[in-house]
């Protein structure tokens, strides 16, 4: 869906930082993606090949760090840590649960020539 | 940096500190400590064509092969971090006017277009305007426009949503007044406009009750985002044997706070709930300008 926007703001991020550090290549990027972004991470990885020719980090390897999603339960009060959007309440078993974080989408860093 | 004419520097109006660029978009008067640099652009416009504006027309880059020792850079920087600066001034600009923006979001045909044209009827004459975001074509514009609203319509070619850039030209392109408000009918599309900031206040999420009332949890994202829902085509309800309760029970699943009112744009039930929420949320915001 809108993977390949996220790869385009990547690109555009890569190339701003690229005029600032002057450097010539991208090998290696770090992203750090939340369990709750929506983001599908093989679409990323395809669109990232995809959109990133012709800029410095072309041919560069990927990689997605997960963080963990989180979510303040209605009932109990506790910020618990979910691994799926609907799970419930691990502390409660209630579903009223309120995401608060996990939907980061960082370039968290790179390696760089 | 002004893009517009390569300033630095705010202008205050109020307690709100506004950047260089945010006051040419609202036309405020400022000084200039040095001389206009009209050559400061270095991005290209999108074509603005009969009030519509064109995006995806094509892209280009460059390659710059090089051998050396690698080093890390660390960024730590929001991949979105560009639509979210584009968004911020956005917002900037319209809590200067007082204006109240709704990003109207939903699956496509669940009757977004006929709940505006309905909204607008019921309004009157309280001043507003409205941009509609489409892949293609200029049809809801059109039917905006024969209410006699003012729209743009942004055809966002393959992009599957509008981004804060696309509105922030379109804003430029409209007659925003002072305690308006500001529609924004982004792409039929339940996924992605929730991850992209417009600058709106709220976002509105509609859903129709043909469209099966586990849509909440299927996209959980949207509603989450959502400060209200607008369960739409109650009418049809009947005949779909559609469970109402329901559709506010998943909604509520997704998204605790989220304020549901049912409607009909068909038969106006429901729509003076709709237009007392906006009034009220207009106010506040009148209110806090002024406070
Ligand atoms: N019965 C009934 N039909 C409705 C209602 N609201 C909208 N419709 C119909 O639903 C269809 C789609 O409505 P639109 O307003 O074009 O929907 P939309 O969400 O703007 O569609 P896209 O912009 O294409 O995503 C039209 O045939 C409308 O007449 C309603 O409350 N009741
Ligand atoms: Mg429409
Ligand atoms: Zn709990
Ligand atoms: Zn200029
Ligand atoms: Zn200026
Ligand atoms: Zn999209």
């Amino acid at each position: 869906m809108h993977e390949m926007s996220l790869a385009e703001g990547i690109r555009e991020i890569i190339e701003d930082q690229a005029r600032r550090h002057s450097f010539a290549r991208v090998r290696h990027l770090r992203l750090e993606i939340g369990r709750f972004a929506g983001v599908e991470k093989e679409a990323l990885a395809f669109a990232f090949d995809v959109v990133m020719r012709g800029s410095p980090a072309e041919g560069a390897t990927l990689e997605m760090i997960d963080l963990p999603g989180r979510a303040l339960c209605y009932d109990c009060g506790e910020t618990v840590e979910l691994a799926d959007r609907l799970d419930p309440c691990p502390n409660c078993g209630s579903g009223k649960l309120m995401p608060q974080g996990g939907d980061e989408m960082r370039i968290k860093d790179m390696e760089v020539v | 940096m002004c893009t517009v004419c390569g300033c630095s520097g705010t202008v205050k109006i109020g307690d709100l500190e506004l950047t260089h660029e945010e006051a040419h978009r609202l036309g405020l008067p400022h000084g200039h400590d040095h001389e206009h640099r009209h050559d400061a652009h270095d991005h290209d416009h999108p074509r603005l064509s009969g009030g519509t504006i064109h995006f995806g027309l094509g892209v280009a880059g460059t390659s710059v092969p090089g051998m050396e020792q690698s080093r890390l850079i660390e960024i730590e920087t929001g991949i979105l971090s560009k639509n979210d600066a584009v968004a911020g001034a956005n917002r900037r600009v319209l809590r200067a006017l007082g204006a109240y923006a709704v990003n109207l979001v939903s699956s496509p045909g669940s009757g977004k277009t006929t709940l505006l044209c309905e909204t607008i009827r019921h309004l009157g004459a309280h001043p507003l305007t409205v941009i509609e975001g489409d892949q293609q074509t200029s049809n809801d514009a059109d039917r905006i426009r024969a209410t006699g609203a003012e729209a743009v319509q942004v055809n966002t070619g393959k992009g599957c949503h509008l981004d804060a850039e696309m509105v922030a030209r379109a804003m430029d392109a409209l007659p925003l007044a002072p305690g308006s408000f500001l529609f924004i009918e982004n792409v039929g599309n339940l996924v992605c406009p929730a991850a992209f900031d417009l600058g709106e206040d709220a976002k509105v999420a509609i859903l129709s009750v043909t469209e099966g009332e586990d849509k909440p949890l299927k996209y959980p994202d949207m509603f989450t985002a959502a400060r209200v829902a607008l369960v739409n085509k109650t009418d049809l309800a009947p005949y779909c044997g559609t469970d109402l309760d329901l559709i506010e029970a998943n909604l509520r699943r997704v998204n605790p706070t989220i304020e549901v009112i049912r409607l009909s744009a068909r038969t106006g039930e429901g729509m003076e709930h709709w237009l007392r929420w906006l009034k009220g949320r207009l106010a506040e915001k009148t209110l806090r300008k002024a406070g």
